[in-house]
Parts: C-alpha cells; structure tokens; sequence
C-alpha cells in the first residue's frame, strides 16, 4: 500500500522553514525567458516528417468514402491514414471512450479529424489533404443544448462501450442531500432564478504539438505538450494495441494548458501510427485554428437555482437544474456532470441540496475540463444568487457569507470532509484591502464592489480508471557529486510543479535549491503520476516527495551519527550542510554527508508515493470531488461601469486564498493573480462558440477576445495559511480555487455599481447596456430581472 | 502555424522600378510595405500574389517633411509608430496622430505603413477567416464564393472599410499623390474611395501610392479621433470618428468635418455635420446643442452591418455616444477617445 502517512506540517528541521516559503526562482524560469527552454516543437530528428490533418466542414454528416489515392500519388507524401486505420475508440474517462483519433463512419463538429497525411514538409503534407476526396452525407446539427436534448433523432452517438446512448444525453446525475424541499418551504425567503454561462477555452501559448520515433527494435517514443503523459502512455498503448513496455512518453518544456492538454488528442495517436507505418520520425504541430478545434473548454451551462434562507441569513436549502453543453464528444464530461454539483457545498453550510445536471452532446468542438473544472459556473450561478439573498434580507454581502461559513474539521451536506478551511480570514483580508465598510455604498453611481467566496479540490481519491496503486510516486537518487535527482512524473505545465518538488527536496535534505535536479514527466524515467489536472501536484506530489525524502535523510543522519558517534538526533542537515546541533563546529557540506552515507549504505536512493485516505459519501459518485484538502477564496472585485457605453473596467480586484501553505509565495501569487484575470476574461470579454452555420465564430487570437495588459486592472493577490493536516508541509492547492469567485464578484459588483443584476454571461458592453434599459437602473430597486423571481415569506404576510 | 504561400520577391530601390514590376503582364504582382495586413490575409488564401513587390528599400517613400507652404507630407512606407509620435503629425493633424496611435498593437505598428493603412483590405467576418473555415462555408461573394451572408440576397460586397487612418485623412481634406504606369497624380482621400466592398479604392493595383499631403490647416484647427473596440489595443475598430473642428478668433466654429468607418464599405462622412457646428462656440450651450444633432443624425445615418465581428446593435448605439465624445474631445483639444 502506498504510504498515506502523515508527515507533519512543521519545518523538517527545527522550527524554521529555509527553503519552503521564499518566494525562489522557478527550475525553468531562466530557461524560458532566455529562449533554452526545449518545447515539443522544438525536437527536430533526422530523416523527420510533418503530418497535417484534414478536417471535417460539416458539423454532422455521414462520411461516405474517402479516396486518398491522389493525395498518396503526390510526391513527398508519405502515408495516409483514416479512420479505419485506427477504429479502436477511446476517451479519457474509461466509461465513455467515444473518440476516435480519425473519424470513424461519421464526423460530430466543424473540425473533427477525418485522415492524416506525413510527408516531407507541412506544404507537402496541406497539398495532400487538398486532394483527398471525402463524400459527405450531412445530417441535422445541433447547435442549442436544448433542442438536443428534446430530440432523440439523429443521435450524435449512438452507442459508447456497447451501451446505448439515450438520444443525445451524454450523462445524468440527481443527488439529493436531505429534504430540500421541505428546507425551502421553512424558509424565511426563496430566491429563484435562470443563470447561464457561455462557452471559453484556454487558449494556452503553445499550440498542441507531438512527435513521434518508432526505433529500430520497436519502441514508440511521443514526446508531446500534453499535462497528462500517464493518460496518453495508456490511450496509446489501448488505440495502438501495442504493449504498454513499447511505448515511452515524454512532456517536454509545455506553454501552458489550464485543462486544454489533459485529454488524449488526435495528433498523439497519429503521428505514432504515421511513425511506424513510415519508419521516420513523424512530427505534427497545430494550427491555432486547430487548437479552438480541439477546445476541451468551458461547458456552457444553463442554470436555474433555488436557494431558501432564513431572516438571520442562514441559508436553509438549495436546489439547482443544470443543462450542460458538451459539445461533440464525453471528454471528461461524466466528471464535469458530477463537478456540476458536487463542488458547491462549501465554504457555506448547506443544510441540504439537491442537484440535477443534465450534459448533452451538441455538434461543436468538444467541452472538457477547463481551469475550475465543472465548478466556475454553478459558482457564479449560486454566489449571485447568495448576493441578492443577503440584499433581500438586508444583510452586508460580506457578512451573510460569514453567518454561514461552514467551519473548519467538518462534512459537507454531500458528505465531503473539510480538514482546514481559512475561509473566514480570506473574507477578512478582502474586506480590509479593498476598504470594503468603508467604500462600499459610497461610491458614486457606476462604480461599485462585489464580493465571491468559494471553494476547490485538492486533487480527488477518484483517480480517473480505478486501481490500487497510488496516485503520486517520485524517485530519488543522490550521489558523492552532492547533487539530488527527482524524478517526479508529475507535470510541470507552468505552474511550477517542478519547483515545488525542488524546494520540498532542498528543504528536507538541506541540500542548496540549484543542487537539485528534476527530471519529469518522462514514463522510462519517472516513477507514474496521474499528472495536472484536479489541482493535485502540489498536495499529492509534495506528500510523495516528503515521504522519499526522509528515507534517505534518516540513511545519511544514521550514517553521520555514526561516522561521529553521536546520537542521530543531534544531526541536522540544512543549507548545504551538516552539522551536529550541540557543536556546530562540527560540520561537513552535504555532499560530504552524502559521501559518509553512501559508503555505508552503498548507492543511495529512494521512492516515496502518496494515496489519498478513503474519501467521500458512500452514494454512487460520492467518491468524485471528494478530496483529501480543500481550498478556499475569497474574491472583492471593484468595477467601473461606463453606462453610457456598457464598458465594463475592473479598476481592482482582491483576492484572498487559502493554499494550506505557500511552498512558494510567489507561485502562489502568481496562479491567484492568472486565475484571477482568467476568470475576468471569460466573464468580460471571452467567448467561445460556433456562429449559424455551426462554425467557430472566429478561430483566432485576433477574434477570440482574451484580455491585452492594458485591459486588466490591479490584481492584488493575498494568501492565507491555514495549515492543513494532511498537506505537504500544511499546503493545499492553488491553480484553479482563485478563479471562481472572480466571475460572481464582478457581476456583485455591477449589480452595486449600476443597480442590474446581471444573470447571462459575458457581461458585454451590449448585454450591460440592454440590462440597464430593462432593468432602469440603480433606485428602481434590484432584483427585477425578467427571470428571477421572487418570494418572501415575510412580505406575504 | 498556417502558412504562407509561395511567392517570389522583388525589393525595387525606386517608385519607378516598383510601378515596373507591378506592370509585368506574366506574374500577379502585389505590392508589400510592413506586411502585416497582406501577409495574415496570404496565409488565409484571400491573395495569391505570385510575386510581392517590396517597398522596404525605396527611399523616397519614407520621408516626414513640412513645406514652406505648410503642407505635411508622410511618406508611404512611414511605419504607423513614427507617425504616431511625430510632433508635426501631432500638431497639425490630431486626429491622424491620434487615430494612427491605436492602430492594432505596439509591435504591429512598428512594423505596420501608413500607406499599408490607407490601402488596407476591407474586413468581413465571414471573409477574414482561414481557407478551411471559409471553405467549409461555402466561402462568400468576397473571395472564391457567390452569396453574402451579411446581407441576404445581397449582390455587393458590404465589408468594412477598416483603417483608422482613412476617416482622419478625409477630415483634413488630405491628397494622396500616387504613381501608375501612366505617371504620376494626385487626388483626394476623399476620393480614393468606392462604395464595393471586394475592392473599395480607385486605385488600380499597378499603382503605388507614394506619399499623404496634410495642407496646412486653420489656426484654431482641433482634431481627435474616437475608437470603438474590445480590447485596449489590437483590435480593429468597431466604428471609428474623425472630427474636425476649426474655431475661428471669434470663438465659434468656422468649419467642421466629422467621418466614420467600420461601417460600410468605404468610410463615411457624416453629412449636415458641418451646417450645425459651424457657428456654435465650443463651451457654450449652442455647441453642446450643436453636438447632440449632429450625434443625433449620425445615428440616423449610420448603421453598421454585421460585416466586422460583434454585435451590430451594439455599435449602433455607440454611434452617437462616439460622435458627441468625439466632438467634445476635439473642442476642448483633448482625445482620443478610447475606452482605456
Ligand atoms: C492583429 C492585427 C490588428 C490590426 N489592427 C488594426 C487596427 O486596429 N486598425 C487598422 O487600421 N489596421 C489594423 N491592422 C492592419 C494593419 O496592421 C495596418 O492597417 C497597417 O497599417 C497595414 O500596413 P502595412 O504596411 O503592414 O500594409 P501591408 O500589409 O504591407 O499592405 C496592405 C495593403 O496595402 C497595399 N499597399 C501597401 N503599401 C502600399 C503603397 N505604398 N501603395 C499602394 N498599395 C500599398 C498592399 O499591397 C496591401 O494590399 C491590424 C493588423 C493585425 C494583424
Ligand atoms: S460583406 Fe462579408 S460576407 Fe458579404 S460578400 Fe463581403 S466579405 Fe463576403
């Protein structure tokens, strides 16, 4: 059994932390912004192909046939391969593998991937698709969630794992957590109201790229920007029907991918099959055109919520319906179904809760896990609401939200267990910064603050395909040169993973920070991790390296304590040193240290691994969400409304964010500050979809609106430490938890500024314009939304 | 990355040699200056030039200069940042300084002309868009089609005149002097233009055009230049207003010009503006009563189409918002007016 043992929140050595909790320098930092760093396009291999993908125009249709003759009769192409080359299916969840890396019989969205051609250079490879001839019997595309779920015919997909799909549903989850019903009808006042979210993607720097070799003896080797390298060594060894021992996957230096990397894609299966059908290495980059394709973004979700309180605020019981818009294919959708509304019940007491989210295929590029997987929208839906509860009962935003902080140490409606929760002191600090009770109520007409509290995972105990081995494992080696090497299958995609692990050796073993190398996401050289997503490095990569680690501190202190013959207690290892404790003139640099435990203990190494506890509520996917450590934010979002315009600025925002422990504070800043702005993006200015006829609305960085320095305001950025139990060193996560509230403070925030309650996302100047003119603006009194409607016991009687 | 087409490349050292290369009967010849109009609509499939003539080593298109009758003359290959920050420019032509300043983005206007501004293709959602999303389309009027989907049934292209600098070159009545095969002319911004949206200038594509001329303008001349966009920088305009107010010694306006673009085709000029401003003394009631009419009309006027990207409702009530904002800045010499 992997070791889940509790390592302790204090500093290894002593009292003080001396690595953990400087604001260090990332492993790759300088490799970056010195151009050295090696991403996936950057591997050049002798005798190497290009491969390009020929895509779909229509958004559902049969395919008839295809005839690439002429394509393989042009000089410099290589291979082509279809659907039919490669019909095994797959997907990243392993209930509803429902992709295929090249169409098989039919095409789902403007863009699915229907052959690939290798050949001597991308022009050679584009020539080819323009002559492979594709006959297409176009089927009735549905574009509104709506209509796909009333209408069963034509089936997007008619059956996934042998099972019939119903109509168009791709998944249905109903949970209720006491009665709820029966918690509204003893409610002081009931709040109900339709909410939507549009669609974004991520949009990552560094468009998907993948290469593959087939050596001489066999091996497949991939290197690709994904953030998932154990997921894809199981895709390819699963669609390729090859043994997983052939098959090595490397993520080289990747330019971000915030949940657009985590799925298998088309590109990794193809160029394999490209590579061996050739026998050259094979290399495709794609289009940013190609990466809105491939989207795995935002889900657009239509919610309705009912949310009942008492007079004091206390919020009784809350109800929600979720339409979800999957988009062509299940992605990681069973998930996000779940996410939908499992991931609401905190940092709020919910008395009880119920839940019904629907996901349905529609025929446009494909939804899936997006930064705040499943949880952004169900987040802005229900804080907006909170925020018109606490005006209808005449409670300060800020405080309702405390009356009904759930406590730290506690279970969730849902049954989740909450360990540390610093909720309260993120709302405090928000509070002060932005001078709310001073300010707020006071600014003059347009300007306004609004206020979002939330929560996130840790990582979860349901590790996507169910199995006993863990979760997290790492790998270290150190030698006589003094220098430690880690190998971590973790996946750095920016975040800083790498980092974390760097600091968490070079604190435990005293070793200096830039003596520690990390080797990633390598699956021949690195123990497995389930990679990024869920918010997991941190807490379950931190707690693997911990553990390794002092398996090989307590090898060199026996070793030292020995060669100096003192109790091994007195040895300490800090700051490229070691020392004993009561005389420290007795002292030797690490490497020394090394030197003495490898002698006596013969070539030095270790493994450490980390599984969650069991977790969750003992119902059907009671186990989803359910994560070892939550996170909590706190959001103040100040806007400045132009209501003559509907220009929306956002002058500040505060956010405060419960990490557990910052490893690194400015990690930390760093993702509060991105999660942050990303959220403001999407709400103001991002929108991901298709136009009438089912295309992209426009494919590009110039029309895929995605905020420009000069369009974000000051993000102040403050951290919280509630030291959790079971993190590394107390740390809990930070990538996705500070994205959430940003959305529903800002809408708070308008709604203060400007007196309209602003339900549909993105808050378009256009939108806020025709909202003012409906709603009539600050003093007609809020809350009048065409769809929200209201019921307050209190007035009634 | 998408990528370019094949084309070879010819770096005339003169005008004269340029008009030469354009001329060859053999090759379709397009002329280049920063590229980055042409080359991101190249890789779309929207030109398929065989040859680029670039105009990046012909000398005497690059010259700033003032003559001693006052007049300023740009030079075409001027890049959009130079122009931006040349304290002529801002003296004598606001608007244009003030217009040029939020041309796309920092690194694009260093490398981005004037004269590649004047010239800029019109733009259409439905038009600048890859080959595979406009194919899967069905394509449009435009470029490779037959139908309009902005305007249904529509027999004319109607994509947006799209330059920030033309609505500011028209409002200071400026001259285009341009060199074809049959020598040289000169003519006014004004009427460069043609109402079809495929191709909206009357300039033919053998003819280069070689400088801008600003003629000197009245004493109490203001200018400022209104954006309407997304985002602070990059993105093309949504609508665009030049204003021109010239106030007389007596404090009133002696005469005034207002034009648009982002609209139709070619940019437009709001008609009947002139008659109400001219007479209003900028600071009193009359002038503010003045602005508000002509907003008024302009909002009568113009109605943008869902040609650029966007909500054309939207824009359409912007139009008299950027008018009024933009008149104002103009009279109190301040500008440009931009959401930032
Ligand atoms: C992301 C992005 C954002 C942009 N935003 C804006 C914007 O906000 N506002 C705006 O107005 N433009 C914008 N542009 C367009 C473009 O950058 C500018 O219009 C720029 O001024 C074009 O100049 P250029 O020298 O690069 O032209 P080029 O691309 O070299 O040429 C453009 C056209 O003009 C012709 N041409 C160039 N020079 C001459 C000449 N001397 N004589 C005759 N014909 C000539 C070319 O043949 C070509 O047809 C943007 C472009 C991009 C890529
Ligand atoms: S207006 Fe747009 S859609 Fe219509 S023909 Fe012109 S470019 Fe095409």
């Amino acid at each position: 059994m992997a070791a889940r043992d509790n390592h302790g929140t204090g500093a290894p050595w002593d009292d003080a932390f001396r690595v953990v909790g400087q604001p260090l320098r990332k492993v790759d930092g300088l490799a970056k912004a010195t151009g050295q760093a090696l991403y996936a396009d950057d591997v050049q291999l002798p005798g190497m192909l290009h491969a390009k993908i020929l895509r779909s125009p229509h958004a559902h249709a049969r395919i008839v046939s295809i005839d690439a003759s002429a394509a393989l009769a042009l000089p410099g192409v290589h291979a082509v391969i279809t659907g039919a080359d490669l019909p095994i299916r797959y997907g990243v969840i392993p209930w509803t593998p429902d992709e295929n890396a090249l169409a098989v019989d039919k095409v789902r969205f403007v863009g699915d991937e229907v052959a690939a051609v290798a050949a001597v250079d991308e022009d050679t490879a584009n020539a080819a698709l323009d002559a492979i001839e594709v006959e297409y019997e176009p089927l009735h595309a549905f574009l509104d969630p709506r209509e796909a779920l009333a209408t069963p015919e034509p089936q997007i997909h008619a059956d996934i794992r042998g099972k019939p799909v119903r109509g168009n549903v791709s998944k249905h989850v109903e949970l209720e957590f006491g009665d709820v019903e029966a918690a509204l009808a003893g409610a002081d006042l009931v709040l109900e109201g339709e909410y939507s979210f549009h669609g974004s993607t991520h949009a990552p720097i560094e468009p998907h790229c993948a290469v593959a070799q087939v050596s001489a003896d066999g091996l497949l080797t991939l290197w690709s920007s994904t953030q998932i390298t154990h997921y894809v060594h199981r895709a390819l060894a699963q669609v390729l029907e090859l043994a997983p021992e052939r098959i090595r996957v490397i993520q080289p230096c990747l330019g971000g991918a915030f949940g657009g990397k985590s799925d298998p894609f088309a590109l990794e299966f193809c160029v394999a099959l490209l590579a061996q059908r050739t026998g050259r290495p094979v290399k495709m980059l794609w289009t940013r055109e190609e990466v809105f394709y491939a989207h795995r973004g935002r889900h657009p979700m239509q919610m309705q919520y009912r949310c009942g309180a008492k007079s004091n605020g206390r919020i009784t019981g809350v109800d929600a319906r979720i339409l979800i818009d999957g988009g062509s294919y299940s992605s990681f959708g069973l998930v996000t179904t779940y996410y939908s509304g499992q991931l609401l019940t905190g940092p709020y007491d919910f008395p009880s809760y119920r839940f019904d989210s629907t996901r349905v295929f529609t025929n446009k590029p494909p939804c899936g896990p997006k930064r705040g997987h499943g949880s952004v929208q169900p987040r802005f839906a229900f804080e907006v609401q909170f925020d018109e509860v606490a005006e209808r009962l005449g409670i300060d935003p800020i405080e309702i939200r405390r009356v009904n902080f759930q406590g730290d140490d506690t279970q969730t409606v849902n049954g989740q267990r909450i360990t540390s929760n610093g909720f309260l002191r993120c709302l405090d600090l928000v509070e002060e910064a932005s001078g709310w009770k001073q300010r707020r109520g006071q600014l003059p007409y347009g300007r306004g603050l609004g206020v979002a509290g939330s929560m996130y995972i840790s990582g979860t105990n349901y590790p996507v395909y169910p199995n006993d081995m863990p979760q997290a494992g790492i790998q270290l080696k150190l030698d006589r040169s003094g220098v430690v090497t880690v190998f971590t299958g973790g996946n750095d995609i920016g975040q800083g993973s790498n980092t974390v692990v760097r600091s968490i050796v070079a604190e435990e073993l005293g070793v200096a920070y830039d003596h520690v190398r990390v080797v990633a996401a390598d699956t021949d050289l690195c123990p497995v991790d389930l990679g990024a997503y869920s918010s997991r490095i941190t807490f379950m990569v931190g707690n693997a390296t911990i553990d390794a680690c002092r398996k090989l501190r307590h090898q060199i202190v026996t070793a030292l304590a020995e060669a100096w013959e003192v109790d091994p207690r007195r040895i300490r290892l800090m700051e490229g040193r070691a020392f004993d404790v009561e005389d420290p003139d007795r002292t030797v640099p690490t490497r020394e240290a090394f030197q003495v435990a490898e002698a006596r203990f013969d070539t030095l190494g270790s493994t450490g691994s980390y599984n969650t506890p069991q977790l969750g509520g003992d119902y059907r996917g009671g186990t989803i969400g359910a994560s070892p450590a939550y996170s909590f934010t706190a959001h103040v979002v100040e806007v400045d409304v132009d209501v003559e315009t509907g220009i929306v600025r956002v002058p500040a925002a505060w956010c405060a964010h419960d990490c557990g422990r910052a490893l690194n504070p400015t990690l930390v800043a760093g993702q509060i500050e991105g999660s942050t702005y990303m959220g403001l993006a999407e709400a103001l200015l991002e929108e991901h979809g298709v136009n009438r006829f089912g295309l992209h609305r426009g494919p590009s960085l110039l029309d895929y609106r995605m905020p420009t320095s000069l369009d974000v305001g000051d993000i102040h950025a403050m951290i919280v430490e509630s030291v959790d139990p079971e993190g590394p060193y107390g740390a809990k996560e930070a990538g996705e938890g500070p994205l959430h509230g940003s959305i529903p403070a800002l809408a708070n925030a308008i709604h203060d500024a400007i007196g309209v309650r602003l339900r549909h996302l993105p808050f378009t100047p256009g939108t806020v314009l025709r909202a003012l003119r409906d709603q009539g603006g600050k003093g007609e009194g809020a809350a009048v939304g065409s769809t929200a409607a209201a019921t307050s016991k209190r007035e009634a009687r | 990355m998408l990528r370019l087409p094949r084309f070879a490349l010819e770096r005339p050292r003169t005008v004269a040699e340029a008009v030469a290369l354009l001329a060859d009967p053999d090759r379709e010849a397009l002329l280049v200056a920063g590229g980055t109009d042409l080359l991101p609509n190249m890789k779309h499939g929207l030109f398929e030039p065989d040859v680029l003539v670039s105009l990046e080593d012909v000398d005497e298109l690059r010259a700033v200069e003032v003559d001693a009758d006052g007049w300023l003359s740009i030079g075409a290959m001027t890049t959009l940042a130079d122009v931006a920050a040349d304290e002529r420019v801002v003296a004598r032509a606001p608007a244009l300084a003030q217009a040029v300043s939020l041309i796309s983005g920092p690194q694009l206007r260093t490398m981005g002309t004037l004269g590649g501004n004047v010239m800029l293709d019109t733009r259409c959602q439905w038009y600048n868009q890859t080959y595979f999303w406009r194919k899967s389309l069905g394509f449009c009027l435009k470029k490779d089609g037959t139908v309009c989907h902005v305007v249904a049934g529509g027999r004319k292209c109607v994509a947006a005149a799209s330059n920030d600098s033309a609505p500011a070159l028209m409002s200071l009545s400026a001259l285009v002097d341009v060199e074809g095969p049959e020598g040289r002319r000169t003519l006014p911004v004004d009427d460069l233009w043609l109402a079809d949206g495929i191709w909206n200038k009357k300039l033919g594509k053998g003819e280069v055009l070689v400088r801008v001329r600003v003629p000197p303008q009245a004493a109490g001349h203001r200018g400022a230049y209104g954006k309407l966009r997304d985002r602070g920088s990059i993105d093309f305009p949504l609508l665009g207003v030049a204003a021109r107010l010239d106030v007389g010694d007596d404090g009133a306006v002696a005469d005034a010009d207002l034009v648009a673009v982002a609209l139709a085709a070619r940019p437009v000029r709001v008609r009947g503006a002139r008659e109400r401003l001219v007479g209003a003394r900028p600071g009193e009631a009359s002038f503010r009563e003045a602005v508000e009419a002509v907003a008024d009309e302009a909002h009568r006027r113009l109605t943008p189409l869902e040609n650029v990207p966007g909500d054309a409702e939207y824009r359409a009530a912007m139009v008299p918002v950027y008018v009024r904002r933009t008149l104002l800045a103009a009279a109190e010499g301040a500008g440009p007016v931009h959401h930032l």
